[in-house]
């Protein structure tokens, strides 16, 4: 297990002051400036040999993304920190805002400093109320303090600006969050150009999570060596894991990358409600990605990117959403159908249409009131709307689908079998 | 996409309130000049807490603030799922959700309940018009399933019967604290949290350590530097 003297998020569960006062004493904003004194690219260095890959889903090296940003450009630059979190299963993002929003404010600092942005944005999903009015408190404290703003005691200007959406899934992808942060429809743009040459207002702009930029005080103290020493090659460091569904205990805990599946819940979340023999299937990383069945989760599962991506899921955000047998997989699968026809932007026809589509045949399949052709129909229209998209919410839509077809397409032949029998004997 | 249309019934007209007035162009001048348009949501916003929903008159007198054309506001306030378009509960909008974390732990029992008390489709006002209910997309409070929001706070770790003496509450004037309503800290793990128990993180004492091998780092770098620029250097 880690080591609680190497958790970066030391008041997770908010039983400390959030406050300026309580972050210092918690080891923010400590000599921030001796940090800054060593540089732009300095920052950006020890980022790219700490390892660190992005914590909103993707897992895109973190360092190698400030890297992008240019270093002489008459446009301004910005940093925008992604708070929109709204992946079903995640409460991480949640968490930091509200309990440890200094580490958030200082990463931000930091983050735009080697980016040379003097503004950031923070968009914080529209329900985040009480998590945004935290956040905006934790900044003011910050201004008072003359940590940032106009003339601040690190020398470097910066202003942060805490925005917030209205209720848009797919405002979390970063194209779409920067329409929505210029006022307009949350509906994401074709790349290229990137956001780090056309970004918001038409300025160089990087979009990160707001776990990626609240470790990064954390990492600069203690070393790049320090983190990428966490974990598994390629996976390093710790990681906030939102543990929901039919556990025990369910919680959010930090935790190294790479721990064993099973160590995670059974010494974190009290372990499968009845036992690991109830154990039916778990949604790794988010509602996004494909689920897995108990027989590919044996004891040398490791929580990772690359370990779960080999078995066709991912890490995503980390959001672990376990399922017994007292489980409905498929009204459970129909259930994020449904989620992404109710979030689907309507730019791109095969994502528009087809999540619809696809949510009434799910719909059909949990009464069983289909013919088994329709699965293999399902799965190939899944593939018609998977990569046919200008973002990645097409492909969201089609996984979970695809992994309760790979994986439990008996459970759904034998309810369409039953359906037949009843109706059989009613007629 | 869900299809959001605005309430035939509207009333004929909007302003905001001198503190709100105060509080939008003190919004409107956090973006860069020109880009009025980056406030649009927390100007609706602003006027959907002042209303309770979110009228055609306020979208037109937020255009109208922001210059923008009128369709460009209308089409913000249709596509974000969180602005009201017609009246609310006069106590209470609760909305619950029903995503499948929320689904795995209980939410259809909620989503029933408020069928049975509140009214029998969701958007419709109760016979009192004291409450109106949602079923939304998940809220990220996934591990204190199932929950609601009322207003600004999230009710969360719910049970049928819990969530009727909340519903109660709210009728009575005396809603209940918000946050789990089960005996636990917020997201740590009932029974008590497995993590984070070493007080010397919260003593201050820890505080300032890094600093010594930050340096000695910093210092081998150096050297190793200037070792290298040394080797590259041409011989004289």
């Amino acid at each position: 297990m880690l080591a609680d003297t190497d958790r970066i998020f030391r008041n997770l569960y908010g039983r400390e002051d959030w406050g300026l006062e309580g972050a210092r004493k918690r080891g923010a904003w400590d000599a921030t400036k001796v940090l800054i004194d060593k540089g732009h690219d300095w920052i950006i260095d020890e980022m790219k040999a700490s390892g660190l890959r992005g914590r909103g889903g993707a897992g895109f090296p973190t360092g190698m993304k400030w890297s992008f940003m240019p270093k002489s450009d008459p446009r301004p630059s910005y940093l925008v920190v992604n708070a929109d979190e709204s992946e079903p299963g995640t409460c991480k993002d949640r968490e930091i805002l509200r309990h440890d929003p200094h580490l958030l404010v200082e990463g931000s600092l930091l983050a735009s400093f080697a980016m040379r942005a003097h503004t950031c944005f923070i968009y914080v999903r529209g329900e985040f109320i009480r998590e945004r009015e935290r956040l905006q408190a934790a900044v003011d404290q910050a201004y008072a303090a003359k940590l940032i703003g106009k003339n601040n005691v690190h020398g470097w200007d910066f202003e942060i600006v805490v925005h917030h959406g209205a209720g848009a899934y797919i405002c979390g992808e970063e194209t779409a969050l920067l329409e929505s942060l210029e006022g307009k429809k949350g509906q994401p743009r074709m790349k290229p150009p990137f956001p780090a040459n056309v970004g918001v207002y038409g300025a160089p702009t990087t979009v990160n999570n707001v776990e990626s930029i609240a470790v990064a005080g954390d990492i600069l103290r203690r070393g790049a060596g320090w983190f990428s020493g966490l974990g598994k090659p390629n996976n390093v460091g710790t990681k906030l894991f939102c543990i929901s569904g039919h556990v025990n205990k369910p919680c959010t805990v930090e935790e190294e990358m790479g721990i064993p599946f099973r160590e995670l819940i059974d010494r974190h979340a009290g372990g499968v409600r009845g036992g690991w023999d109830n154990f039916l299937a778990v949604i790794p990383g988010g509602s996004s990605v494909r689920c897995l069945p108990a027989s590919l989760c044996p004891d040398s599962l490791t929580m990772d990117f690359d370990s779960l991506q080999k078995l066709g899921s991912g890490l995503g955000t980390a959001a672990v959403i376990v399922m017994d047998r007292s489980t409905d997989i498929i009204a459970a699968i129909a259930r994020l159908a449904a989620f992404y026809k109710h979030e689907s932007c309507g730019q791109c026809t095969p994502c528009r249409e087809g999540a619809g589509w696809m949510m009434r045949v799910m719909n059909r399949l949990v009464e069983g009131n289909a013919q088994k052709s329709e699965i293999d129909l399902l799965f190939k229209v899944s593939k018609q709307i998977e990569g046919h998209t200008i973002c990645a919410l097409g492909d969201a839509a089609a996984w979970p689908i695809q992994g309760l077809i790979n994986h439990f397409r008996p459970v759904i032949e034998a309810r369409i079998d039953a359906a037949q029998v009843r109706r059989q004997a009613a007629e | 996409m869900s299809v959001r249309r605005l309430n035939p019934d509207q009333p004929s007209g909007f302003a905001f309130s001198q503190a709100n007035l105060d509080w939008a162009y003190a919004t409107i001048a956090k973006y860069p000049a020109g880009k009025q348009a980056s406030a649009v949501i927390p100007l609706l916003w602003r006027a959907q807490q002042q209303e309770a929903w979110l009228t055609k008159p306020a979208i037109e007198h937020v255009a109208g603030m922001l210059d923008m054309a009128y369709v460009r506001v209308l089409e913000v306030a249709t596509f974000y799922t969180q602005f009201q378009l017609s009246p609310v509960g006069k106590v209470a909008h609760v909305q619950v959700c029903g995503t499948t974390p929320c689904q795995l732990r209980g939410s259809e029992k909620l989503l029933s309940l408020c069928r049975t008390r509140i009214a029998p489709r969701a958007h419709e006002l109760s016979a009192d018009s004291k409450f109106s209910w949602e079923e939304v997309e998940c809220l990220g409070a996934c591990v204190n399933a199932p929950m609601v929001m009322i207003d600004k706070d999230t009710y969360e770790d719910l049970t049928e019967v819990s969530f009727g003496a909340l519903i109660d509450g709210f009728e009575r004037g005396t809603p209940p604290k918000p946050g789990p309503q089960i005996a636990r800290v917020l997201s740590a793990p009932v029974g008590g949290q497995t993590t984070l128990k070493d007080a010397k993180l919260y003593d201050g004492s820890n505080v300032g350590t890094w600093r010594t091998a930050f340096d000695e780092r910093e210092r081998v770098k150096a050297e190793k530097a200037a070792a290298v620029a040394a080797a590259a250097a041409p011989k004289a």
